[in-house]
């Protein structure tokens, strides 16, 4: 008897509808999301304007399909670059061990004593703002946090018996790493990535927010959600939308994560 | 002393009830064996007695009686006047049933903790008796020492003097030797049988290892998918055995005569 | 003894770990002591001893895992093989048992599926397991029915020499009967050699032709089943056979 997954239908279906919008945004979008004056000036939400217009008469709902799409794609960049280098470090160390291990997670523990967003902002600094460069310095982050999760998962299955069998059969370690060990990581990882995600898109959110991250024309939603602080008497609408969806996407991938965490679980 | 009578126990998630109908009776002072292979239902057989089923995740019938008392559907606050103070449980792991942040001293009190109002140095001295009663010497030492200090067999002989201390009348054992040296293994049987001849502590003993139940019990039930298939006298079923599964389960037991049958 | 009729011979092996991390050196503490024994050519040794005696220290040194600090080990035979005690950690959970068999074979360099398909089928047949098992995960399969995989897999690498350590203890007792009738037939239809590790003397005495006593990382005792079993010369060997119940 298998019960159903609720957390894992729900969150796929959430992500689905808001995956499905985000596309729809990069292809079409109601009016130019730059578009001065495609309406009239702080009109509340409306048929034609359905998410209502901000100070420059910008279509809210148009602007917020192009802002949660640069959000997700750096979010899920940044996520990719640290996931990858991550499990490639965390596989290596906590497969083979030793002194590189030691030194490399002291590093990784040193990276982690200052506020991931902190590091990020220092980067962004060095390098300027912009798309790439939020996605690279994100990524860089993000690294510690994957290479640990994945380096704990290896060291606890570096010596289990069925490991040691095919160690006996002669596999080399690249091998043992990536067909043998790595699938049974799986359960671990997955809902790593899906955290990873959802804390990318708030550090971006919060730097955008704070003004050090993607530059205008481009929009993410942290930053039209700065935007929308200083409008927030006038034309409340705007930050709820805003607000609104970053809490929906975040909530959507979270409930996934979730779902998977039950899943590993019950294969254990 | 303990009777089961027709005790069925179905858990939600299994389709297959773990017991179908076992009944049996423990004569005062007697040790009961009970033999069977992983899946038999002894270990769900146990919990039910010991009354640490989990309720909400089975469906369960049929009484258990310990001295003329119910406890299959007793309340809880009834189960935990009974449990501790006239039954006793060993469990098989004896590293990992003791809290490795308590002093094996104090772990063997516990149970008069909660059931008396004796007072420290009371206690201690019973403490001290149970200890030396499981044959463990210098016991004032061993009183101030923590699990990890201790060996497998000195651990199980505190975990057995932590289910004595307060001298119940039923005694349940799950597979308390399993998981020990053989050696250390046949101290304890000497051990647990002169308890039953020193106090009259009737026990029942949970075993998938016939040898060692042969040694220690007068009387058997063997069970397989939930059923008693064969119950009596051990030396009557060890020499004519009159169940299939329970020849079988003979005849499977690595013996030096056996030698050359394999 | 000619050496030809040896598949393995251990020479005063000594081993032990040092105590401590990277930044610490501690004492080191001696696990195996002056260790020589041989094993010939189709015989089951036994190796019986209680826990931490260095039975598995000494599997370890045998397989090469470890190195030992001063003594040799001899192999007359190529890529030695172990049979673990737990069938439920040496299958990885994640393959199917066909996988989990062919896998040996892939890292030998056996790039034809049909020919590794041939073998793996044979294998299944000497271990007596049913076709419908090869699509199976491990986590599908009863204790004795893995236990036969984990042999496959050692086995389908046709070594002529393996430890199998404890490969019955953690199975019941009608299981465990199966398991060792199937060791047995496998040593003469593959003209195998065991070293079999193990803490039940019973298992021992029904398997095995010859024995290592060992204690505190030391053999006390070594020689055919029956002399050492009839008449034990040592102290703890007479104490061992004692407890057996």
């Amino acid at each position: 008897m298998k019960k159903r997954n609720w957390y894992l239908t729900l969150g796929f279906i959430l992500t689905g509808i808001i995956a499905s919008f985000i596309v729809m945004g990069f292809i079409w979008t109601p009016y130019d999301p730059n578009a001065i004056m495609a309406g009239p000036k702080f009109s509340p939400p409306s048929f034609e304007h359905i998410m209502g217009t901000d100070n420059f008469g910008r279509d809210i709902f148009s602007r917020v399909l192009q802002g949660a799409g640069s959000t997700a794609l750096i979010a899920l960049c940044t996520v990719l670059i640290g996931a990858l280098i991550g499990i490639a470090v965390g596989a290596l160390t906590g497969y083979f061990g030793g002194i590189v291990d030691e030194a490399l997670m002291r590093f990784n523990d040193a990276l982690t004593a200052f506020p991931s967003i902190l590091v990020a902002l220092v980067i962004v600094g060095v390098m300027g703002g912009g798309k790439y460069n939020v996605i690279l310095a994100l990524g860089i982050v993000f690294i510690p946090s994957f290479a640990r999760v994945t380096r704990t998962a290896f060291a606890s299955l570096r010596d289990v018996n069925y490991v040691k069998s095919v160690r006996l059969m002669g596999a080399k370690p690249a091998r043992i790493i990536c067909l043998h060990i790595l699938p049974n990581t799986i359960s671990v990882l997955l809902p790593a990535i899906t955290i990873g995600f959802n804390n990318a898109v708030l550090a971006e959110a919060s730097m955008s927010y704070l003004g050090i991250g993607i530059k205008p024309p481009d929009a993410s939603l942290g930053y039209m959600l700065s935007e929308a602080q200083g409008m927030l008497s006038i034309a409340p609408w705007y930050a709820i939308w805003t607000g609104g969806v970053i809490v929906i996407m975040i909530f959507a991938v979270g409930l996934i994560g979730e779902g998977l965490q039950h899943c590993g679980r019950e294969s254990m | 002393m303990l009777e089961i009578q027709d005790l069925h126990v179905r858990f939600y998630n299994r389709r297959r009830e773990a017991v179908e109908g076992v009944s049996f009776k423990i004569e005062d002072g007697e040790i009961m064996g009970l033999v069977g292979e992983s899946g038999s239902g002894k270990s769900v057989t146990a919990m039910s007695v010991a009354g640490l089923l989990p309720r909400k995740q089975c469906e369960y019938s049929g009484k258990i009686f310990l001295d003329g008392c119910e406890l299959l559907h007793a309340d809880r606050k009834v189960l935990r006047q009974i449990q501790g103070k006239d039954m006793g449980v060993v469990f098989q792991e004896p590293m990992n049933a003791m809290d490795p942040l308590m002093k094996v001293g104090k772990q063997v009190e516990e149970c008069l903790k909660v059931h008396t109002k004796m007072n420290a140095s009371q206690r201690k001295a019973l403490a001290l008796e149970a200890l030396s009663a499981v044959e463990l010497r210098n016991v004032e030492e061993i009183y101030e020492k923590y699990p990890h200090e201790l060996s497998g067999g000195m651990c199980q002989r505190a975990m057995i003097a932590a289910a004595i201390v307060s001298k119940p009348k039923l005694l349940l054992l799950d597979e308390p030797t399993t998981a020990l040296d053989i050696t250390i293994q046949s101290q304890i049987l000497v051990l647990l049988k002169s308890l039953n001849k020193q106090y009259g502590m009737s026990m029942l003993f949970i075993s998938h290892d016939l040898n060692v139940v042969r040694k220690l019990c007068r009387r058997v039930v063997v069970m397989q998918r939930g059923h008693i298939v064969e119950a009596g006298d051990t030396e009557r079923i060890f020499h004519n055995p009159q169940n299939d599964y329970t020849k079988k389960l003979i005849a499977a037991i690595p013996t030096r005569e056996g030698r050359g049958s394999i | 003894m000619t050496e030809n009729e040896l598949v393995l011979k251990v020479q005063n092996v000594s081993c032990g770990y040092r105590k401590g991390g990277v930044f610490s050196r501690g004492e080191v503490q001696e696990i195996l002591h002056d260790v020589s024994f041989d094993v010939r050519r189709g015989e089951i040794m036994g190796l019986v001893g209680e826990s931490g005696t260095g039975k598995s220290t000494l599997a370890k040194v045998i397989l090469g895992i470890l190195k030992p600090d001063s003594g040799e080990v001899t192999h007359y035979s190529h890529g030695p093989q172990m049979i673990f005690q737990d069938p439920f950690s040496s299958l990885n959970p994640a393959f199917t048992v066909k996988r989990i068999m062919e896998e040996p074979l892939k890292i030998q360099g056996i790039r034809d599926k049909q020919e590794r398909k041939n073998q793996v089928m044979e294998m299944l047949r000497l271990v007596e397991l049913p076709e419908e098992c090869l699509e199976a995960r491990p986590n599908e399969l009863s204790g004795g029915q893995r236990q036969r995989v984990s042999i496959a897999v050692a086995l389908i690498q046709k070594p002529k020499f393996v430890i199998a350590d404890e490969p019955v203890s953690a199975l019941d007792v009608t299981i465990q009967a199966q398991i060792l009738k199937l060791l047995k037939k496998l040593r003469k239809e593959l003209d195998l050699s065991f070293l079999f590790i193990s803490h039940d003397l019973n298992v021992v005495y029904q398997l095995c032709d010859r024995v290592i006593v060992m204690k505190d990382g030391q053999i006390v005792e070594q020689g055919d089943v029956e002399q050492v079993y009839d008449r034990p010369q040592h102290e703890y060997t007479k104490q061992l056979l004692a407890a057996v119940v």
